[in-house]
């Protein structure tokens, strides 16, 4: 049987305000635990919730960033149930009335065609704490520094047929955000948290079949995973003849299956009901204007640009508008050299494949984009060539220099100076008068050896262009 | 309208109330009376009628993003049932 | 000095004709005489008033005194007092001291007024008697067997047993109102959003509004004067300028409309509590009121639409009585459904528990539209019938209460004859409005309340209007004999 399988997404994006969404304590990350968890946090008895103005603004950012209505009056909601890390005994959220309506966002895949994948919504509310497992005399310990930070909650449809979508999908949604600035998309420090809902149905079926969600799955690379492996078991279940049973499940990237949250066992009744302690909020039109103003160049716009403005591939564009930080690098790249293409190859297959080897996020990145473009004037002028560029880069990223020092320091300069490279051929041809006599006879196969014995000369450091020429001319004699 | 004891049970579940036989038993009484008084809304025709939430239908103020709440944890936790090392202690949680 | 107003003790203090030291030691020698017949005290904190008064006369002796400082009062043990126990009468909270002070504290601090202690109240304000309180019940100082009314029940009794010249209260529903009729003092609950709710613990988040409980309504003038903020704390709280109400008492109240509203002179009122509010009525009438007979013919609807809407939004602020941050928590819980099981099962008294479980009922899947929501809508059918009737009248007058204090326990085990007393005053709750309650006469030997209704933000008109009447009567100033020997 043909399966297809339809997936659909909740992401969850910390937004980066310096305060809580409701109270006036820190959001910094990695504090002591409970050191940033205040009274309201808390939900000690009397206090009372006031919405900070700036998770509002960076909700609109987002709509307006993938063309979404503005709920020009959005609604909170307590969503009710009971659990350690949550402190008031209800979530605070919107259910009716999100700030952040239908939207879409267009992914684009590898073979480079594109595909656009509908926003259900997106909707604010408060981020629970944390339960820390290792023992406490048989007990778990409750940090609630999280309690309380603000969360975009982004609900697609169920649009997404593969891991490759659904993979797209995020790294889109990333791109956006942290284009905005309204997240730092950290997945490692949970920022940016996924939510993945499965189901698998006969191909041609209209109807969509039991779903699993599979809760907060924190990296890309586990995504694309645990899809596989829910797909793999949805299928198996229902070959054999069994029904899926909807739940929700948690992925364990050390054994690389997913299995079902005893926590969640109980079906919940969450009675979600407006918010008493909070109003609705009401924007106009002049505060959407406003913020629409001031929106920085979206992925969309720059991949464009990059196309048009650098003659770059749709796909290479694409992956260098992945995310503000990319393309802003090699924009300073393309200006230090003049040489867009060859900075974009640079850039991401150079660059990204070391960084990728090493485990370092570009933040960390050791080469400025002023050095890298200064080894791409290197190769364009022609003192090093392509392949001794890529030991510069080497020591480059060891931090052994600029280019220039480590080509000096190395001795890597390519020999172009025709004088002794004219030299270095007589010598050559003196001591090869037979192979001088077959390639003068017609083996023009030769001419490889000729060239073979200068490199071997000049210690691989002629330049083989000039040699070709060279040698072109004196073995014609 | 009643409510049975299992109802209650159902109920006390979901607040989180515990409670025995004898208990439940008496909330079912009392609870279906309680839903008699109430049940007098379903008279009411309240068709078109947007629900009030807020008695001034009054809109939310916005807060400045500005840090207000500096680290009190001493404090807050002074009145915690169990607490070690600056948590929070509750028996074992499992997921 | 005890049975002095609030007002005639703030003009002594200001003459130099008693210290607010000597005050607040009369006050703390009169409770320790009389508070166990009346346990209208949940905690005392003699020693803090005692240093607050002497502050307060240093305070005073530089030249820096407001109308309240130094006038001993007492709070509703709902409103958090850093330092001190706060219980709102449950024992889910007996060992729960407040790192903060409620709003309302802090305006009281603020102007130097002296906190006697933290009066006794319904658990969690949910009751029409003071008799759920884990502390016990509080007696009505007019007749030792009956209730004070509640939930704000001690400090009406406080007030009444001269324990305090005055008092905050709360009213999600009329507890304020009720328990000041059942005592023979005056109360006032403003204008939802006119006091900050922050520090006040959350029963109905809608509904919930505090106010000043005292002898007279000139006495409220002042203490609401300093209650009433705007707080930024408090996002239901109302940027509105709030008024010298202790200035604008005067204002004749000639051509003033009040409007009788004839559903709350119907079935189920004692004639003989109707008999006094009409001839109070008589009296507004001969100082130049206009009378009219209204209608607000939803008013019993008011209990069946309140009986959803607070216990649904109470259901879920409760929830955060878990044993895990604050508060009582069960001894050795097994794993984490036993610690919430057992914590709320011993933490909640009764009545709570009953309204917890209603609140949840009615939210739960599938009975959301027809309760919360129907509700809702009746709210505002409510609220459309007051601005109905507030377009033909300024102010709506009626009795508090249906009924006479009872005896306590008569009540105890029928939470819906409980409900239904509460009658005239929950649909002010509902719609948000100022009511207020001012003693109006004597039935048995029992005080009965006057009910004035206003519109939104009109307090200054309920204070002024019910400042004329007690210019006309004295019920406000009678006082309980309370003897040393305990018994009555």
């Amino acid at each position: 049987m043909q399966w297809e399988i339809v997936i659909g997404l909740e992401v969850h994006v910390q937004l980066a305000t310096q305060t809580k969404i409701f109270s006036g304590a820190s959001t910094a990350f990695g504090a002591e635990p409970n050191t940033q968890a205040c009274a309201i946090d808390l939900g000690l008895p009397g206090t009372l919730p006031v919405f900070n103005s700036e998770a509002l603004r960076k909700a609109v950012q987002f709509g307006l960033a993938i063309e979404a209505e503005i709920g020009k009056r959005s609604v909170f909601d307590r969503k009710n149930y009971f659990y350690p890390d949550l402190p008031k005994g209800y979530q605070v959220t919107q259910m009716d009335f999100p700030i952040v309506g239908q939207g879409q966002l267009e992914i684009t895949l590898e073979d480079g065609s594109s595909k656009v994948i509908g926003v259900t919504r997106a909707h604010l509310e408060e981020d629970a704490g944390k339960s820390l497992h290792e023992d406490f005399e048989g007990m778990s310990g409750i940090d609630l520094n999280r309690a309380g930070t603000p969360l975009l909650e982004i609900v697609s449809e169920p649009d997404i047929r593969n891991a490759k979508e659904a993979v797209a999908y995020l790294k889109k949604i990333h791109a956006i955000i942290t284009y905005l600035g309204i997240s730092d998309g950290n997945m490692a420090e949970g920022s940016m948290r996924c939510d993945v809902n499965i189901s698998v149905r006969p191909k041609g079926q209209a109807e969509f079949g039991t779903r699993c969600e599979i809760k907060n799955v924190n990296s890309f690379k586990f995504v694309e995973k645990a899809i596989h492996c829910e797909v793999q078991r949805q299928i198996d279940i229902i070959e054999d003849g069994g029904k899926i049973v909807q739940e929700t499940r948690l992925y364990d990237p050390d054994k690389d299956e997913t299995r079902s949250m005893r926590s969640k066992e109980v079906a919940n009744d969450y009675r979600y009901f407006p918010e008493p302690d909070l109003l609705p909020v009401e924007i106009d039109d002049a505060y959407v204007q406003a913020i629409r103003e001031q929106l920085p160049e979206l992925p969309d716009a720059k991949i464009e640009r990059f196309i048009s403005q650098y003659q770059l591939s749709k796909y290479d564009a694409t992956q260098l508008a992945a995310s503000r930080l990319l393309a802003d690098y090699f924009e300073q790249v393309v200006s230090a050299c003049g040489q867009a293409k060859l900075a974009a190859n640079w850039v991401l297959v150079e660059l990204l494949g070391q960084l990728n080897r090493s485990s370092t996020e570009l933040s960390d990145n050791p080469i400025s984009a002023e050095q890298l473009g200064q080894l791409i004037q290197r190769i364009q002028d022609g003192t090093i060539s392509g392949r001794q560029a890529k030991q510069v880069f080497e020591a480059m990223y060891q931090g052994e220099g600029s280019p220039d020092a480590i080509i000096e320091a190395k001795g890597l300069k390519q020999v172009s100076d025709t004088g002794a490279l004219e030299a270095m051929i007589d010598e050559i041809m003196s001591k090869n008068p037979a192979q001088v006599a077959d390639y003068r006879g017609g083996k023009d196969k030769l001419f490889g050896f000729f060239v073979g014995q200068v490199m071997k000369a000049s210690k691989g450091q002629a330049n083989p262009a000039v040699v070709n020429d060279l040698l072109k001319a004196k073995l014609q004699g | 309208m009643s409510l049975a004891p299992e109802q209650v049970k159902h109920i006390a579940m979901l607040a989180r109330i515990g409670a025995d036989e004898q208990e439940l038993q008496a909330y079912s009484q009392s609870l279906s009376s309680i839903l008699d008084l109430v049940d007098q809304l379903q008279a009411v025709d309240t068709n078109g009628i947007e629900p009030l939430a807020n008695p001034l239908d009054a809109t939310q103020r916005l807060r400045a993003d500005q840090v207000s709440e500096p680290n009190q944890r001493e404090q807050l936790q002074s009145v915690a049932p169990a607490t070690a090392k600056g948590l929070f202690l509750v028996p074992k949680v499992i997921e | 000095m005890l049975n002095k107003t609030l007002t005639e003790q703030s003009q002594a203090l200001a003459k130099g004709e008693v210290s607010s030291l000597e005050l607040t030691q009369a006050y703390i020698q009169r409770i320790n005489q009389l508070e166990p017949q009346v346990n209208a005290f949940i905690s005392q904190t003699p020693e803090q008033a005692l240093a607050q008064a002497k502050a307060a006369d240093e305070r005073r002796a530089k030249g820096d005194a407001h109308a309240l400082t130094g006038i001993p009062l007492a709070h509703k043990d709902i409103f958090c007092t850093q330092g001190v126990r706060t219980s709102c009468g449950s024992k889910m909270l007996d060992n729960f001291i407040a790192p903060y002070n409620a709003t309302v504290i802090e305006r009281f601090n603020a102007v130097g007024a002296v906190s006697l202690g933290k009066t006794n109240l319904d658990e969690f304000a949910m009751g029409s008697s003071t008799e759920s309180s884990f502390y016990g019940p509080t007696r009505n100082p007019w007749q030792l067997d009956r209730v004070p009314g509640g939930s704000s029940g001690g400090a009406a009794a406080a007030i009444a047993a001269n324990f305090a010249a005055g008092a905050t209260g709360t009213d999600t529903g009329g507890s304020i109102r009720q328990p000041a009729a059942f005592c023979g003092i005056s109360g006032i609950k403003p204008t939802y959003g006119r006091v900050s709710r922050w520090g006040m613990i959350a029963y109905g988040s809608s509904l919930d509004q505090g106010g000043p409980m005292a002898k007279s309504c000139s006495d409220l003038a002042l203490m609401l004067e300093v209650m009433a903020s705007f707080d930024a704390k408090d996002s239901t709280s109302v940027d509105q300028p709030v008024p010298a109400y202790s200035q604008g008492l005067t204002q004749s109240i000639k051509g003033l409309r009040i409007g009788l509203p004839k559903e709350y002179f119907g079935e189920g009122l004692d004639p003989r509590i109707a008999d006094q509010v009409q001839a109070a009525v008589k009296t507004l009438e001969t100082q130049g009121a206009i009378i009219k007979e209204i209608s607000l013919p939803l008013t019993h609807l008011a209990i069946p639409a309140y009986y959803i809407i607070a216990p649904a939004e109470a259901s879920t602020n409760l929830s955060r009585y878990d044993g895990v941050k604050f508060g009582h928590r069960c001894d050795n819980p097994k794993d984490l459904q036993d610690l919430y099981l057992r914590t709320r099962q011993q933490g909640f008294g009764t009545e709570v528990k009953r309204r917890i479980l209603i609140g949840t009922y009615a939210l739960s899947a599938g009975y959301y539209d027809a309760y919360y929501r129907k509700a809702q809508q009746l709210r505002r059918m409510i609220k459309n019938d007051f601005a109905a009737a507030l377009q033909e009248v300024d102010v709506i007058a009626g009795p508090a209460t249906p009924n006479l204090p009872w005896t306590l326990g008569a009540k105890s085990q029928d939470p819906v004859a409980m409900y239904l007393e509460d009658l005239y005053t929950i649909a002010v709750n509902l719609a948000g409005l100022p009511g207020m309650s001012v003693p109006c006469g004597f039935v048995d030997g029992l005080p009965v309340g006057l009910q004035l209704i206003g519109n939104y933000f009109q307090e200054q008109q309920l204070l002024t209007l019910g400042h004329q009447y007690q210019l006309q009567s004295d019920w406000h100033l009678q006082q309980p004999e309370l003897s040393t020997s305990g018994g009555n």
